[in-house]
């Protein structure tokens, strides 16, 4: 392939120098609109199978369907249902929940690791770490999913544990009890989030200028405060994507919990993706379904958008 | 000294720590896999007599061969096809400049931010009346429109990041677009291209919503979607089921390691820019 390169770029200079600049101007514009034709499949697919979709989703969202008989208009009032059941809003309660574990844990929990990996631990460990710790990214969510339930079974691992060190008494079925299943799932979440976190935040210290350390020490500031005045300001982008990404993973979280929960028990583990499903393809509810994704979609740009200004404001987009 | 060597110490513990949560769910996996299907052993526990043969009962009852043709079916129909429209785009977008390519960019930068699950429900009702439910076409079609967003992104970025001037001079050799972009543009665009391409593959493989959605029959699915179905019919089997995840996950892990480089630096980047 290079050896076509070479020898197009050698005809290329060989044939230069007539009268090449108004060719170029006539062609600029031709080009512009040839460019079109580049954009036009991936344009038709992207319109074909998110785009339509999208605004069929607003359009359902209107209507009354079962999915065979005829749709019945009733305006708004999926959308009233949506934030007045009960059910409902508790699925969209519990996505808000689990953002504490899909991105609290990670990215602290991220930024603890990434600090000790750049600091205190040597490369060959810390890039044995990070692969690992990479792993859980990589694998189907679905398989993760089997994994953690049988790991927070009654007779899991977590509760192998707990036994041998004299904690019988507070063994249980960790995604079977009211108490615990949400948590449970968020820890499932947490664990997949962690690496991608703490990969990305690592990457960020790197470019950190080593001088800023060395000034701030030679000021007299103690670990903590260096970490308050440079690390945690420099690492701001990169914070911001790790929310993002981790933000949008919580609020449509769907793989771990139909495999470990399907929302249950009763609805502590409900969350709008699942709900989505049941009643679309269950319940043949098609409007509402889709006004709870309307509504989800909604949610998601709402939390995304106020980081992504926060964490980018004055860079160049 | 000797409380940096303690820092060390601690620093270390926690990551072996870590680590060790991390591999936990698979260690549990596969001592489990070990024992006699049926059983219910404990969470953590090596068998006296290891029965190796459940992963040849596991691919034998999850009809693993067939599933395993599928998904590469599935991936061999997706990826190329994404990556080349993707490509395209991403050098009309990032390099010719075109009129209205920023709105354009805007538009599929839309769909970064979408949940899968906000298009599922027309998707079903689009892919009935296309006649294609339960076919691996169900599956394809939208995921190449559902991977555009990221992968029209990708590539613009990967685009605007080349010199403008390697295009101009192969303009003013008489170059047309089409020859600009297969013989200049495409060549050096290799490694944005293969990350991508690794991405895509890993991202099929483990489609879950679209597969238990718009295909009902297993071996038409993508191996996630299958894996879900097999845990279905055999949830209460754990051994078995043990066997059969550990199957459908070990593909990935083997790309990842032969990758890893590629893999992450995809992921960084690709999150950094978005």
């Amino acid at each position: 392939m290079s050896e076509t390169t070479t020898s197009s770029s050698r005809a290329y200079r060989a044939a230069r120098g007539t009268s090449a600049s108004r060719a170029l101007h006539v062609r600029a514009r031709d080009v512009r609109l040839r460019g079109w034709l580049f954009v036009l499949p991936a344009l038709a697919a992207y319109g074909l199978f998110v785009l339509w979709p999208l605004v069929q989703s607003f359009k359902y969202s209107l209507y009354r369907w079962d999915g065979v008989a005829a749709a019945q208009w009733v305006g708004l009032d999926n959308f009233k249902t949506v934030f007045s059941d009960h059910e409902l809003l508790g699925a969209v309660e519990h996505a808000f929940e689990l953002i504490v574990f899909f991105s609290g844990i990670p990215v602290v929990l991220g930024l603890v690791v990434a600090g000790v990996m750049r600091r205190v631990a040597s490369r060959r460990i810390s890039s044995v770490a990070q692969a690992v710790l990479f792993l859980p990214q990589v694998v189907p969510l679905v398989a993760a999913g089997i994994a953690w339930s049988w790991v927070l079974s009654t007779s899991g691992v977590v509760n192998q544990t707990l036994s041998a060190i004299g904690l019988g008494g507070v063994t249980r079925a960790w995604l079977g009890d009211f108490g615990t299943a949400l948590p449970a799932v968020g820890v499932i979440g947490a664990w997949v989030l962690l690496g991608l976190c703490t990969v990305l935040l690592l990457a960020g210290m790197s470019k950190i200028d080593p001088a800023l350390y060395e000034a701030a020490q030679l000021d007299g500031a103690g670990p903590v405060r260096e970490f308050l005045s440079i690390t945690l300001p420099s690492l701001r982008q990169e914070i911001g994507v790790c929310v993002t990404v981790t933000v949008i993973a919580a609020l449509s979280a769907f793989d771990i919990v139909y495999i470990s929960t399907r929302g249950g028990p009763g609805d502590a583990t409900m969350v709008p993706g699942l709900k989505i499903y049941q009643l679309a393809f269950f319940n043949r509810e098609v409007g509402l379904a889709s006004a709870l994704a309307v509504v989800l979609m909604v949610l998601v740009l709402l939390c995304i958008l106020p980081i992504q200004w926060l964490t980018r404001r004055g860079e160049e987009s | 000294v000797i409380i940096a060597r303690r820092n060390v110490w601690s620093g270390g513990a926690l990551l072996l720590l870590l680590m060790g949560v991390t591999l936990l769910p698979f260690a549990s996996m596969f001592t489990t896999a070990l024992h006699q299907s049926g059983t219910y052993p404990q969470g953590l526990d090596w068998p006296s007599d290891p029965h190796w043969g459940n992963f040849v009962k596991a691919f034998h009852v999850a009809n693993m061969g067939t599933i395993f043709k599928s998904s590469v079916l599935i991936v061999l129909a997706v990826v190329p096809v994404a990556v080349v429209i993707a490509t395209m785009a991403g050098f009309a977008l990032g390099q010719l400049r075109i009129h209205g390519g920023r709105p354009l960019f805007l538009l599929f930068l839309l769909g970064l931010t979408l949940p899968f699950e906000g298009v599922i429900v027309p998707l079903y009702y689009e892919i009935r009346n296309m006649g294609l439910l339960n076919t691996r076409w169900a599956i394809i079609l939208p995921l190449i429109g559902l991977f555009m967003p990221f992968a029209v992104f990708w590539m613009r970025a990967h685009f605007l990041n080349m010199p403008h001037e390697i295009s101009e001079a192969a303009r003013v050799d008489g170059a047309t677009t089409w020859q600009l972009f297969w013989r200049i543009h495409v060549p050096l665009a290799g490694p944005a291209v293969s990350s991508l391409g690794i991405l895509m593959t890993v991202w099929t493989w483990n489609q879950f919503l679209l597969a238990i959605v718009l295909v009902d029959d297993p071996t038409k699915r993508t191996m996630a979607g299958a894996l879900g179905a097999f845990q279905g019919q055999w949830g209460t089997d754990i051994p078995l089921l043990s066997a059969g995840s550990l199957l459908i996950l070990t593909p990935t892990i083997i790309v990842f390691v032969v990758f890893q480089r590629h893999f992450v630096s995809a992921l960084l980047q690709g999150s950094l820019k978005g």
